[in-house]
């Protein structure tokens, strides 16, 4: 099913759509939710805590707006960011080089789709080290072109295009 | 517009990330309508980012899920979180199922087996009940001649083999009260087929006087061969004959079996 079909059921609140939200989408705000709080419990809390907002606030989403993806992926993003500072660390300023979206693969036990992620091991790394750094600071933690050009210390225009190369060589190998 | 010149700037990949502001989103949202090769590239980029996030993402129970459908009151469909299948459980499976099979089997013999033997048990139970309802008559047919031989007030007459049958003997038990006469036809042997020992009662004087007082009908089922006959008040000798089956008016003296005077 395509968002363009998803997204009038998920309006009119049909809870089979909730169900096939659920299944598209829920492993991949986990993995952006998981790399934001390192503890499974939390991270466990702050996903249902976002399908529970996704649901009750699904009037004030409109595609106007932008895509229905951004959308959820934008409340899981605020919802982890939230709870972070919630739970006072202090330290949200990260070791990029040690600590990004990859080290979710640390733990082979936890991981959900072993064949696919054995693919994206592979792709990984052939992944230029500025692709992982980039794709952690602007898709998993959010940050701004603004933030990522200070962090990366790179111009402001390179930070959108670097991000497109990256984002066609991840295409080019998952061929979409 | 360069829609090509639009899409190599990468803004939008930052929409799909969700960095633009509001106003930026309104516009790529809008070009998106207005040409088909934009919304396809936001598409195309939308599912590499989907599908690589969902890569890197950690086990997620299905508690998860079932969590949040409590909280929202949600009654439709589960996730099925799917496990390696495991041999050793579907062999433990059938193993049970065979071994339930056997079991019902087996208790099955077991049910008409003891059935059989209840119906076994049931019939023996009717053939003693039978043999008690034999012996309990027998104990009366006893007890009855028992009675009668012990009655003080008996006059006992002893009837001795005659010519036709010398080994023959029979007793009459015969109270003289009472009027009540009883035969002891242990002694005579059993009659042949469509024949019927007949007891007399005889006057001697002034001329010999036969009366008939009974039969010795049912003589083999009678075990111990006690008949009671009709009564007699002034008998001075009785005899036995052999008479053909329903009696005679008058005794056939040729078959007279035993005789005796009082």
């Amino acid at each position: 099913m395509t968002q363009e079909e998803l997204i009038p059921l998920i309006l009119k609140k049909d809870e089979r759509a909730f169900t096939i939200m659920y299944d598209m989408y829920s492993k991949s705000l986990f993995s952006v939710i998981s790399n934001l709080l390192k503890e499974t419990e939390d991270a466990e809390d702050t996903l249902q805590e976002v399908f529970v907002k996704i649901w009750k606030s699904i009037d004030g989403y409109s595609e106007s707006k932008g895509r229905f993806y951004t959308w959820i992926l934008n409340i899981a993003r605020n919802t982890a960011i939230d709870k972070l500072r919630s739970k006072g660390y202090n330290n949200s300023q990260k070791n990029l080089s040690a600590d990004n979206f990859v080290h979710l693969l640390d733990d082979s036990n936890k991981l959900n789709n072993r064949i696919d992620t054995i693919g994206i091991l592979e792709f990984v790394k052939k992944l230029k080290p500025k692709c992982i750094e980039i794709i952690e600071l602007l898709f998993f933690q959010g940050y701004t072109q603004q933030e990522a050009s200070d962090e990366l210390a790179i111009p402001l225009g390179t930070v959108k295009t670097q991000n497109r190369n990256c984002i066609n060589d991840l295409r080019t190998y998952l061929k979409v | 517009m360069d829609t090509k010149q639009y899409i190599e700037s990468g803004i939008l990949e930052l929409y799909v990330y969700g960095l633009l502001s509001e106003s930026e989103n309104m516009e790529v949202a809008q070009l998106a309508k207005e040409h088909k090769e934009i919304e396809t590239e936001i598409i195309s980029i939308e599912k590499a980012i989907v599908n690589l996030s969902t890569s890197f993402s950690p086990f997620l129970s299905a508690d998860n899920f079932e969590k949040i459908k409590a909280k929202l009151n949600l009654k439709y469909s589960n996730v099925i979180e799917m496990k390696p299948r495991n041999n050793w459980s579907q062999y433990v499976g059938w193993a049970a199922a065979v071994t339930l099979l056997v079991g019902i089997g087996y208790q099955y013999t077991q049910l008409s087996e003891t059935q059989n033997q209840v119906a076994t048990v049931e019939k023996e139970k009717t053939n003693l009940q039978d043999t008690l309802v034999g012996l309990q008559l027998r104990n009366k047919q006893t007890l009855t001649a028992l009675t009668v031989v012990r009655d003080t007030k008996n006059t006992v007459i002893n009837l001795g083999g005659q010519a036709v049958s010398p080994q023959s003997f029979a007793k009459i038990y015969w109270n003289k009260e009472t009027e009540v006469v009883y035969v002891d036809a242990a002694g005579l042997p059993e009659p042949p087929e469509g024949m019927v020992y007949q007891i007399w009662s005889l006057k001697l004087a002034p001329q010999l006087t036969p009366t008939s007082i009974g039969l010795l009908s049912d003589f083999s089922s009678n075990t111990e061969k006690i008949f009671a006959v009709e009564k007699t008040g002034d008998a001075e000798a009785f005899g036995i004959t052999l008479e053909p089956a329903g009696g005679s008016k008058s005794p056939t003296m040729e078959q007279l079996y035993t005789l005796g005077k009082v």
